[in-house]
């Protein structure tokens, strides 16, 4: 058994309508974001992962293991789909018992596990209600338990904050930190980037079925070098700055900070653009206080390499 | 004993069988309570007790003389033979059967179970037999009432054609026959509920095939389970107008190789059942 999800070469397609083209992905342990606008694969390729679909060609294995030997492979892996429907009048509780029973545990260890899960969500009061009585919120959150109660390795998320208040929002993505941390493996679509990006180690993007990039954000956005990077500058005296970095860099674009503390320089030459900063910072002219990359994140790699058409929200 | 015979054998035993046992038991359990207790099974309850009832007004209403009991025992063999078989339990195991896999496709509630740990052979075959056991309560039941109702009015003489007569073994027949065609009838909607998206047409077509399967060629009667139920009754019902076609004299089969063909049919119906299982595919957007 290794540590990765694999993808070798994998094509859906549903009749003639394409679904994924050649995929070929090594995902390792962590945070991995999927990001792509509507009908690019993304549920496509979670499906494929958990043998909810089988590629037309190709082979997937997750941690070594294939959908096909789902005693083993289900005990490793855990999905919390998008499908808003249940199994009719059951409560959340016997939901969760239900799933775990069919691991072939103790029941006093079912019950242990599915307590467990609702305390993670925070949906212990509503245990004992019957799910069709639940808001969409809470469905999603059940939907979360029942996918991490068994303590799987991989938990694939499908839009995992659609339907949460932003208190939930702020609870799960905690959640998923932490299980993160833990070194389990985390893939994640959503169209609210800008949220999970904080907890993204790696970021896959696909569009139209095909892989357009992946791996570590700032790699990703490093690889794109045809479009110009834009750097937060803080200091004293953001005006002066600009025309500085106008007057010898390739600045294709400068936006004062709202606070009027700091610029946003857009540079062709991400490289001379840091050396001259050096150089400004030396002659003592301007007083920096901090450089950052103010669109190294999946939300602007996806305008670079998608654009906006159904794409995704901040 | 060969070395291949002796490695199949030994994967065999390798094999998670506790595992699968608890798996099936907790399956079942979850699928006859939603057969049974939900309320959309209302009509399967009354295509199973509706003769029942009728049978219960009779010997409220009617007078039992002893000389009635051979004409009342081949109604009870007519009511099983042209209700049972070919209408009440063929359709309450179509609305059994194929809401199984179908029904939790329409549902969208399949994946949940796609994605635990259970092979999918294990999950086919204990939701049929979770459908088996929904159906045999439900018609078992409806025909141990109705040889009761049909026997009690005629008091000791009635007590004496069952314990002391034909009756038991005639009740025999009937409960194997309500088995026999729970399970034919069940893997057969079973598998056209995988295999089509609305498979009420199929069904139908299948309700058309058994009709007129009495007169077809012997080859062909092979692929029939009202055909084998046929060699089991007991008593034998002439049909009289449209009847009569459902009657017609076929070549006599004993009653064992009759059970053993069947079993064979529901054998190689549930295999290829668990082959589909296996390449089933959750696209919901397309149900």
């Amino acid at each position: 058994m290794n540590d990765r999800i694999q993808f070798d070469n994998v094509s859906k397609f549903y009749g003639e309508v394409l679904g994924i083209n050649r995929i070929t992905l090594d995902i390792p342990p962590g945070v991995t974001t999927l990001v792509g606008p509507n009908g690019s694969g993304k549920t496509t390729l979670m499906n494929l992962m958990t043998g909810l679909v089988q590629p037309s060609s190709g082979s997937i294995s997750v941690l070594g293991l294939k959908p096909g030997d789902a005693d083993r492979f289900f005990r490793e892996v855990g999905y919390c789909t998008q499908f808003d429907s249940f199994p009719r009048g059951l409560t959340g509780f016997e939901f969760l018992m239900d799933g775990l029973m069919l691991h072939g545990m103790h029941p006093g260890e079912g019950v242990r596990l599915a307590q467990e899960a609702l305390q993670r969500v925070k949906l212990s009061d509503a245990a004992h209600r019957k799910i069709a009585g639940y808001s969409k919120g809470m469905r999603q959150k059940i939907r979360l338990a029942q996918a991490i109660a068994h303590h799987p390795r991989v938990l694939v998320l499908d839009e995992p904050l659609n339907g949460l208040d932003p208190m939930a929002r702020a609870e799960s993505l905690a959640l998923f930190e932490e299980l993160g941390r833990q070194g389990m493996h985390l893939v994640i679509s959503s169209h609210i980037l800008d949220e999970v990006d904080r907890i993204s180690d790696r970021v896959v993007l696909i569009t139209g079925g095909y892989l357009v990039a992946e791996g570590n954000i700032h790699q990703v956005r490093k690889e794109v070098r045809d479009k110009p990077m834009q750097v937060l500058i803080r200091c004293d005296k953001p005006e002066l700055l600009a025309s500085r970095m106008f007057e010898v860099n390739h600045c294709v674009e400068a936006r004062l900070h709202a606070d009027g503390q700091g610029v946003f320089l857009r540079t062709g030459d991400i490289d001379q653009f840091y050396k001259l900063i050096n150089e400004v910072a030396v002659e003592g002219l301007v007083r920096i206080e901090a450089v950052a990359p103010a669109d190294d994140d999946a939300y602007s790699i996806y305008q670079y390499l998608i654009g906006s058409e159904g794409g995704p929200a901040r | 004993m060969t070395e291949q015979a002796t490695t199949f054998f030994r994967t065999l035993m390798q094999q998670p069988w506790g595992l699968w046992w608890l798996q099936a038991r907790r399956l079942v359990r979850i699928e006859v309570r939603r057969n049974l207790l939900s309320k959309k099974a209302w009509w399967i309850y009354f295509l199973a007790f509706v003769p029942t009832v009728i049978i219960l007004i009779h010997l409220l209403k009617e007078r039992h003389p002893q000389y009635d009991i051979p004409e009342d025992s081949t109604l009870l063999a007519g009511v099983v033979q042209f209700y049972y078989v070919r209408l009440g339990i063929f359709f309450g195991c179509l609305g059994i059967f194929s809401r199984l896999i179908r029904g939790e496709m329409i549902e969208r509630s399949l994946h949940f179970y796609l994605l635990a740990p259970v092979r999918r052979e294990v999950l086919l075959l204990s939701k049929f037999a979770a459908g088996s056991i929904s159906a045999l309560a439900l018609f078992g039941t409806a025909m141990l009432a109705n040889f009761a109702l049909i026997y009690v009015g005629f008091g000791a003489a009635g007590q004496d054609y069952v314990f002391n007569g034909p009756g038991m073994g005639q009740l025999e027949a009937y409960l194997a026959i309500v088995i026999l065609a729970c399970l034919g009838y069940g893997s057969v909607f079973l598998l056209l509920s995988m295999m089509f998206r609305n498979p009420t047409p199929a069904a139908l077509l299948v309700f058309g095939w058994e009709a007129i399967n009495p007169v077809m060629p012997s080859l062909l009667q092979k692929i029939s389970v009202a055909s084998y139920l046929r060699h089991l009754m007991p008593i034998t019902v002439r049909g009289a107008d449209i009847f009569a076609l459902l009657t017609v004299t076929t070549e006599p089969v004993p009653g064992w190789i009759a059970g053993l063909g069947l079993m064979v049919l529901i054998a190689v119906v549930l295999t290829y059942s668990c082959y589909r299982m296996r390449t089933l595919e959750i696209r919901y957007t397309t149900e």
